[in-house]
């Protein structure tokens, strides 16, 4: 198509909904395939990748269900395209087998899930972080993802960049986790020009097609990946599999082998791959764990305990899974309690108290309503420190 | 064997996989058999042609042809497909899978695809139960069969098969036994050279299980069976064609031109950007 | 139904049947029968021998002329089996 093509970055300030910012990161970052069916509140990713994808010359295309959008993602990654969708709860949860074929086929790609009201139907136009356990645990079997959290409709961009890139360079499927207040809100958005965004493409093969083992991975742990079409002739499946591809249906040694790798290739390089962000919490005794709109109002608490001389700190978690436990483990040490504010009935917490040890840990629930007032989280925060 | 005998089609296979696990007698080799020879003969760039599969006995054969293959979860091969389609179109994407992969689970896949005319090549095999996982029933089993899931004979009505791809838009449509060889790989042939959504069912033997269950033990049995009760009639009503005991009706039903799913979108996009 | 021929074609001595050569990869057989029983030319029966299946695969009979028609190897589910054109005899 040589036709004079759509503005692939909208560089410049903007004032934007979460969403609308969301779908412009994946364009920014290269995304040029959307597979999806409309939910409450994703539906404005869509809308906006039905409108913009043509402009750059990209597909949309709207399938009949959330179990082929995810299929159709996957073909289109092993077709070479940056590929996503994005949902909410109910459709996510048709997702995941499908979730769990890209995990074990290491197929790059990004699923967002703007968090609402659960379970089942639920509360489609309340925000939640209730998804959060199922991010990682959500397809049957042994793997690891990577999850991000946007705290912001700025973030909700520079996110979904970094999604593209984790995606790419660990060939895995990764979660923008959104709640329904970052996606539907609307702030101030600042997108750089395009030279000065940052880029990650997936490795491609230095072997020849004869020699090309599609599964033998780099020493990151990652394979680089060909494409379909590039004559490699490679075999792909959901199988358990050698490095061949091909399937090892009976093979303890195999099991094993690929299922240590599949998950190491993320463990291992958690490191590189962890971003939180760490406010006041050099000497505090009472430290906030949140993410998503509730460190918005967890920090406003913060500041404000700092006010009254609590030694209050806040570590707003930027990537989900894996799960910071390094930082949490630290910080236990330190800190003579920890808040848990979560919009759920207690799911994150669980990896906090478990990474803190003998620290005290308490959840502060919030469901159905607003997010956390940073009243809420200010008298949460007394309460712990008497 | 003094010397090593090299089969024609050998290239076509990936030696380390060969044997396959396919039964003796089962009509899945013979499917196989047919598609690496239609390519063969219509000597198309195998670096461009992609071979999906689902779940079943008949989804290992993309783990066998020479081709970028890929093995999707049960019922998605054709919405795999169409999303690498539309990725890159110059490759040719072929979905060979089975009754209950392409009919139950994957349904909603098939009707769709073939209704948004994707170009997409669709091979059935409809060996009329579920034989990887046993023999149970599934949605072209006949009425009455016993199955391990039906053991009081199956009150379920079966699909028919070329009706549903006619109805839901398929441009080829066509209906083949794995005794009819030689029209299974020229009705291939003609899939492959067509732009749009084909879907070619082929009646298929499944002796260690439908067959053995059923009366028709051998591989044999079956394929006497279809030659038996097959009719050759081209362009007649798929409606009309429901597979029964004492008829099977087979040839071309549908063979016409729409657009595809993808010139479409590529002639809107084209609009669109002529438009920025 | 057979055809009743009312007249010989005219060319009818230019027409020469292929004759074909029948390669078994015996142990690739796994017994279907398929090529025996369709065989046009009934050129196949099962061997005595046993492959490394336990199967008799089968071999071509003494007395075989073998039309080349490529139906064996197109029917055999396991690859098993493929004919070549034998080179033809003057005269033949």
């Amino acid at each position: 198509m040589k036709a004079k093509r759509g503005r692939e970055v909208l560089t410049g300030e903007h004032f934007w909904q979460g969403d609308y910012a969301c779908a412009e990161g994946a364009i920014a970052a290269g995304c040029r395939f959307f597979a999806g069916y409309p939910i409450t509140p994703a539906t404005e990713i869509a809308e906006t990748m039905a409108r913009r994808l043509p402009e750059v010359g990209g597909v949309y295309v709207q399938m009949e269900d959330e179990l082929g959008s995810m299929a159709a993602v996957i073909g289109a990654s092993y077709a070479g395209l940056k590929a996503m969708t994005a949902t909410s709860g109910p459709g996510f949860s048709l997702m995941q087998e499908n979730i769990g074929l890209a995990a074990m086929t290491e197929t790059p790609c990004v699923v967002v899930d703007i968090m609402r009201g659960g379970p089942s139907t639920g509360q489609p136009t309340k925000p939640g972080q209730q998804d959060v356990m199922q991010a990682k645990w959500g397809s049957h079997g042994d793997y690891e993802i990577i999850a991000l959290t946007p705290s912001s409709v700025q973030e909700m961009f520079d996110l979904t960049v970094e999604a593209f890139n984790l995606s790419e360079i660990y060939r895995v499927p990764v979660f923008v986790m959104a709640d329904e207040v970052v996606a539907h809100m609307w702030e101030r958005v600042t997108i750089p020009s395009q030279d000065k965004i940052q880029i990650a493409t997936r490795e491609k093969p230095k072997a020849s097609p004869g020699e090309y083992a599609p599964f033998q991975p780099n020493k990151n742990l990652v394979p680089p990946m060909a494409n379909f079409g590039e004559g490699y002739h490679f075999y792909a499946t959901g199988l358990t599999h050698d490095e061949t591809g091909h399937p090892q249906t009976s093979s303890a040694e195999a099991q094993q082998k690929l299922v240590h790798r599949l998950c190491d290739k993320i463990r291992k390089n958690a490191g590189k791959i962890i971003r939180v962000q760490k406010t006041l919490l050099d000497d505090a005794d009472v430290a906030v764990v949140a993410y998503g709109i509730t460190s918005r109002a967890a920090l406003s608490a913060v500041r404000d305990a700092r006010r009254e001389g609590i030694n209050a700190g806040l570590l707003r978690l930027i990537t989900l899974w894996p799960f910071p436990e390094t930082h949490v483990s630290e910080l236990a040490k330190q800190a003579d309690a920890i808040l848990v504010p979560e919009m759920n009935y207690g799911q994150l917490v669980r990896e906090v108290e478990r990474a803190a040890k003998a620290t005290e840990v308490t959840l502060l629930s919030k469901l159905g309503e607003d997010p956390h007032k940073p009243t809420e989280i200010l008298d949460a925060i007394r309460r712990t420190h008497r | 064997m003094s010397e090593e005998l090299v089969h024609p089609l050998e290239g076509f296979l990936r030696k380390e996989m060969i044997p396959h696990i396919w039964c003796e007698g089962c009509g899945n080799g013979i499917i196989l058999n047919s598609y690496v020879r239609a390519l063969d003969e219509l000597d198309l760039n195998l670096d461009k042609v992609v071979t999906v599969s689902g779940i079943g006995c008949i989804g290992r054969l993309s783990g066998y042809t020479n081709t970028d293959s890929f093995h999707t979860t049960h019922g998605r091969a054709i919405a795999f497909a169409t999303g690498v389609k539309l990725a890159n179109p110059e490759l040719k994407v072929v979905v060979i899978s089975g009754d209950g992969d392409l009919f139950a689970i994957g349904g909603n896949h098939f009707i769709h695809a073939a209704r948004r005319n994707v170009d997409l090549q669709v091979i059935c095999a409809n060996n009329f139960n579920y034989g990887m996982t046993g023999g149970q029933y599934g949605p072209t089993t006949p009425r009455e069969a016993w199955t391990t899931t039906t053991p009081y004979g199956n009150i379920e009505h079966p699909f028919n098969l070329v009706h549903l791809a006619a109805a839901s838009g398929a441009v080829y449509v066509a209906r083949w036994t794995t005794i009819h060889v030689r029209r299974l790989k020229e009705a291939i042939k003609k899939a492959l050279q067509k732009d749009g959504f084909s879907f070619i069912e082929v009646v298929t033997p499944c002796p260690e299980i439908f067959g053995r269950y059923n009366k028709m033990r051998t591989g044999l049995d079956m394929m006497n069976w279809f030659r038996r009760v097959s009719e050759i009639r081209n362009h007649s009503d798929p409606a009309k064609a429901e597979i029964t005991p004492e008829r099977i009706v087979l040839g071309e039903f549908v063979d016409e031109e729409k657009p595809t799913y993808g010139q479409l979108l590529r002639n809107m996009i084209s609009k669109v950007q002529e438009k920025q | 139904m057979s055809v009743r021929l009312w007249r010989k074609p005219l060319d009818a001595d230019k027409i020469q049947v292929p004759r074909g050569e029948v390669h078994i990869i015996a142990d690739r057989c796994k017994g279907c029968r398929l090529c025996i029983e369709f065989c046009p030319k009934d050129v196949l029966e099962e061997s005595d021998e046993l492959n490394k299946r336990g199967v008799h695969p089968p071999k071509v009979k003494s007395d075989a002329t073998c039309i080349l028609c490529g139906f064996c190897e197109a029917i055999c589910p396991d690859f098993a089996i493929y004919t070549t054109e034998k080179p033809r005899e003057e005269g033949g």
